[in-house]
């Protein structure tokens, strides 16, 4: 039996680059909404977070819309949700983009300014880096199975996530002189710092495989 | 390649290569010292040849928007953006939050102000606390005067401000603009070689990513730039219109020259 409700839905909460994602994910379902609707979110059998934005902005959009409860309900059902750069910054606990703010405190941790480099990386990171495996293995079974350790993506951010737990972090990536969080897991909730949707046939890999899954587990 | 001159390079850098589409009405034009501009394409096949030919990112500007004054066309960029994967960086008679929001929907990812912003400094704090710092670029475009200094131009280069380039940019960082694409009025379009006095210049004092536009030419002339300068990325437009190479020749030849690219 088809189950209700649209299976996929981009969260609106207007400050994505909306348009880009649902053109990337709209590749492998044609079962997809972008919406700032509570109800459409509630009954979706999976969301994506997409972000281009400020924490605090974000946030906001999020609380204007009465997003807020209904995102953190959503992720204590088990069903699978995407963030996107800024959208899976606000998952974590707290941001610290010009202030001190609340996260919707889905995964532990917080969301810091990269600190200053002793080499000439410069702030914001933007550009195409490798991401790798926290540990051998961990990939396994996640919606980054199909991706080659040290592939490119893209990034675009000045501010990385900090999980509490190391069991959340998924991926990584260098720049500067540090190794900072570039997915984050918990369950079926998944954070990319970077842009799939703006990581060429390699990104989509990322997306493709997140849609896979939300058909087994949404 | 002893030609780092104390400079230091940064870990893993990869320089980022760049097409730049100048668009008019429905097309994407080019011209020289960004004058007799002269249709080169339709900005729907170019944009996917260059994604296709591993273009880093897409630099989109509507060069005549702000000059007259119009509004930016969101449904060409939009059918421009649908099987493009590769951000885009899009810019063109932006003057307010609505219209980045709506760049945003039609495909845009990050957002080049230049015109609006000289006019309005305070735009530019504005742009970045609604959509962070990564997003809101400084397009300035700058033509060289006496005494080593270059004066800021606004509206496709047509218009003089008075405003040196070098104290602009300086500004424009402080109110918080995530990335910097410097353009040589004198050096654009002529296939000679970038300014690389006023590329050093601008990278020296800018702690943020830098995109060095106007001036590329023979294959040599992109990597004395780059040996120079260290650019966090390049942006032509000629050399890959007019086919003088690819963005792979160019990107090969950068390698076989120990930098690195994405290939």
């Amino acid at each position: 039996m088809k189950k209700s409700g649209t299976k996929i839905v981009i969260v609106d909460y207007g400050v994505g680059n909306l348009f880009s994602l649902s053109n990337a994910a709209g590749l492998f379902t044609k079962d997809l909404v972008i919406s700032e609707d509570a109800d459409t979110i509630k009954n979706a059998h999976a969301i994506i977070l997409p972000g281009v934005g400020a924490f605090k902005a974000g946030m906001e959009g999020l609380k204007i819309r009465n997003l807020i409860g209904t995102i953190k309900a959503f992720a204590k059902t088990g069903k699978p949700i995407l963030g996107i750069c800024l959208g899976a910054q606000l998952m974590l606990t707290k941001g610290y983009e010009f202030g001190e703010f609340e996260g919707l405190d889905i995964i532990a941790g917080k969301v810091i300014p990269f600190p200053k480099f002793k080499n000439a990386d410069k702030i914001p990171h933007i550009g195409w880096n490798k991401i790798f495996p926290f540990n051998k293995g961990r990939w396994n079974d996640t919606i980054m199975r199909s991706t080659s350790v040290n592939t490119y993506v893209y990034f675009v951010h000045s501010y990385i996530i900090e999980t509490k737990n190391n069991d959340n972090v998924l991926a990584l990536t260098k720049y500067g002189d540090m190794n900072f969080t570039s997915v984050i897991k918990k369950g079926n909730i998944y954070g990319c710092q970077f842009h799939p949707e703006k990581s060429g046939p390699d990104g989509l890999t990322i997306i493709d495989e997140f849609i896979k899954f939300v058909k087994i587990n949404g | 390649m002893n030609a780092h001159h104390g400079i230091k390079k940064s870990s893993e850098k990869n320089i980022r290569i760049i097409p730049r589409l100048d668009i008019k009405g429905p097309n994407v034009v080019k011209g020289i010292n960004l004058e007799g501009l002269r249709v080169v394409g339709n900005p729907i096949d170019l944009a996917y040849k260059y994604y296709k030919a591993g273009a880093d990112e897409i630099l989109y500007l509507d060069i005549v928007a702000s000059l007259y004054q119009r509004n930016f066309d969101f449904d060409l960029l939009k059918t421009v953006s649908k099987k493009i994967f590769v951000p885009k960086t899009v810019g063109g008679g932006i003057r307010s939050i609505n219209d980045i929001n709506n760049a945003l929907r039609a495909g845009a990812d990050k957002i080049a102000i230049n015109t609006y912003a000289v006019h309005n400094p305070e735009f530019i704090a504005e742009a970045v606390h609604k959509f962070g710092t990564q997003c809101i670029a400084l397009s300035v475009e700058a033509k060289k005067i006496n005494g080593g200094r270059w004066e800021t131009y606004t509206d496709g280069g047509r218009e003089k401000t008075d405003i040196d380039s070098i104290e602009w940019i300086k500004k424009a960082i402080s109110l918080g603009v995530g990335e910097i694409i410097i353009t040589s009025i004198d050096n654009e379009g002529a296939r000679r070689g970038f300014d690389l006095e006023l590329t050093s210049k601008v990278i020296a004092i800018s702690p943020v990513p830098v995109i060095v536009c106007g001036g590329a030419g023979s294959l040599d002339s992109v990597k004395k730039m780059v040996e120079t300068c260290h650019p966090e990325a390049i942006s032509a437009a000629s050399v890959f219109h007019y086919r003088d190479y690819s963005i792979g020749d160019l990107k090969r030849y950068l390698k076989q020259n120990g930098y690195n690219v994405r290939l």
